[in-house]
């Protein structure tokens, strides 16, 4: 396929993602906006004059960036798992295992489409927060920067997910064990200065600490850890997860028999 | 002529250990109406499968118009469109973006994706449900959109497994129409797997029988019926009989509903039947095959390797 069909093909599959989730909106945009803004109300609003102040910002300013963060994460992951699964139990990803699409354009339209609505609903997320605090921008560069390969790597998580999923159950097993734990263990809520020694360091292996901190520091300028640090690790794990994700297409993984 | 398909000494042996395909080779010429016939797990699907890149070979080579399906994928890809046993589209997107998005992905832009859906739609009676979502459809109509959607990048190699399965006599034969229409006059190669071997004989030139991973024939169709050299013919009497009449050369009975049953050997003079049964003052008033030539000719294959 040349440049010009090979584009054609990544926008099909981009475009189908999209009319996708926005078809069934009920499910995908409205939730974490519900969900959300009960997190602003609740611990913003309600508990977060009592807690005071969290390295040197007002509570609900503090969790106000680990909350836009948990949104992309899940619902980048959300998107690609989904779909990807749901076409694979349909087996409508026959339609694009005899098409001449190459595997790299699958993946990079499946992942786009998980960038999409990972971003669309950390903005919509991002606008209900200014109902609650004024948001300063520190570095906007930074806060897109984070969010936008925080949405790759995510998605890139849950085509795996998908790829090696075989029943309804096994797409929901990580994100509810392993995707929110870590979450609600990655600083959303607190600053890890709170925490032992002992369980400061352990939170040093939650990932998901890097990109919360690294997505704070770029919206309120204020970080637990090395910002450049972070960057690395979500880098790195973007593009081994990428060629993990390529591998196991290229491989036919659940998919070909 | 160009070959459309050449298998050559095609093997799959699955996970499990099951063997099934033992060295296949077929060669389908372009512009051909070609049925590959088997029974059930006889390795139909698992060939035409690995044609369509859905199944992994485990040896052999296979060339789609001259394109390996191992090294040229992507240019051998181009050339094919499959309608696979199974319903395998989004049942909840409509009709008309489910076969838009399938010419997508052969890199076809969105205006000319949209003038052959609507092509395709039309000519296969589905352009009225275009905005239906695919899981309201009837069967049938479900069958009609894969056809649609296997055609929208115009393919030069239609593969079709099992397109009738499930379908009424009615919509069966004007699908006939259809697959004869886009043969002879679009001039697109059709391989087609079916169980209704009617259906074979009807639509087919070239046939290859499988069976148990193994080609049992390949040959045209005219040559394969010349191979069976006896039919059995269904006599509707005008007055019920008794017992079977004696007739010279000819083996009859009466089956259970009281037709009479006679065997014809292709050597034989059918008028010499008529002649026999006169002369007993039998009155025929009608004559069928007891079953498709080809039936009969590939029960007895698969029953002799057997």
């Amino acid at each position: 396929m040349g440049f010009d069909k090979t584009f054609i093909a990544f926008q099909t599959i981009v475009v189908k993602e999209i009319r996708r989730f926005m078809r069934i909106w009920v499910q995908t945009l409205l939730p974490p906006a519900i969900t959300m803004t009960l997190y602003f109300v609740i611990f913003g609003n309600l508990i977060g004059p009592r807690i005071g102040e969290m390295n040197g910002h007002k509570y609900m300013d503090f969790i106000v960036p680990g909350l836009i963060m948990m949104s992309v994460i899940t619902n980048s992951y959300a998107n690609v798992v989904s779909s990807f699964f749901g076409m694979k139990f349909q087996r409508s990803i026959e339609e694009l295992v005899v098409s001449p699409v190459p595997n790299w354009v699958i993946l990079t339209g499946y992942v786009t489409g998980g960038v999409v609505r990972g971003l669309a609903v950390g903005l919509i997320v991002t606008l209900l927060s200014l109902g609650f605090t004024d948001l300063q921008v520190h570095s906007p560069l930074i806060m897109f920067a984070v969010a936008l390969l925080t949405a790759i790597l995510f998605s890139l998580g849950g085509f795996i997910n998908a790829m090696f999923a075989t029943k309804f159950d096994d797409i929901s097993i990580v994100p509810t064990f392993i995707l929110t734990p870590l979450t609600y263990l990655g600083g959303v809520f607190y600053s890890i200065s709170l925490l032992p020694e002992f369980w400061q360091a352990v939170s040093l292996a939650n990932p998901i600490l890097y990109i919360v901190n690294a997505f704070r520091f770029g919206i309120l300028g204020v970080t637990d850890i090395n910002v450049g640090v972070a960057f690395m690790m979500i880098i790195g794990f973007t593009v081994a997860l990428f060629c993990v994700s390529l591998y196991l297409l290229n491989k036919g993984k659940g998919i070909r028999s | 002529m160009n070959n459309a398909l050449t298998i050559t000494n095609l093997t799959k042996v699955y996970d499990n250990g099951f063997e099934a395909l033992k060295g296949v080779s077929l060669i389908v010429k372009q512009g051909d109406f070609f049925a590959l016939l088997g029974p059930n797990g006889a390795g139909k699907s698992t060939t035409l499968g690995i044609v369509s890149s859905l199944v992994n070979k485990t040896s052999g080579n296979v060339k789609v118009f001259g394109f390996d399906i191992e090294t040229e994928l992507v240019k051998a890809k181009t050339q094919l469109g499959v309608v696979p046993q199974e319903f395998n589209f989004n049942q909840f997107e409509k009709v008309f973006d489910i076969v838009v998005t399938q010419a997508g992905y052969y890199g076809i832009s969105a205006a000319d994706a949209k003038r052959s859906a609507e092509k395709y739609l039309k000519k296969l009676g589905l352009w009225d449900k275009r905005n239906e979502p695919a899981r309201l459809l009837s069967g049938g109509m479900k069958r009609r959109l894969m056809i649609a959607r296997a055609l929208v990048h115009e393919p030069k190699l239609l593969i079709l497994d099992e397109p009738t399965a499930g379908v009424d006599i009615e919509l069966r034969r004007s699908m006939w129409e259809f697959m004869r229409e886009l043969n002879e006059q679009q001039g697109t190669t059709i391989i087609l797997t079916t169980h209704y071997l009617e259906e074979a004989e009807a639509l087919c030139r070239n046939i290859a029988i499988i069976d148990q991973g193994r080609i049992l024939a390949n040959t045209s169709k005219k040559e394969l019926l010349q191979k069976l050299n006896a039919e059995t013919f269904v006599l509707d009497l005008k007055k019920s009989l008794e017992c079977a009449p004696k007739l010279v050369d000819f083996k009859c009975r009466l089956n259970q509903d009281g037709y009479l049953e006679v065997d014809v050997a292709q050597e034989q003079d059918i008028n010499s039947l008529f002649n026999q049964l006169s002369e007993q003052s039998i009155e025929v008033m009608s004559m069928r095959a007891a079953s498709s030539r080809l039936e009969e000719l590939f029960i007895r294959m698969v029953e002799g390797e057997e």
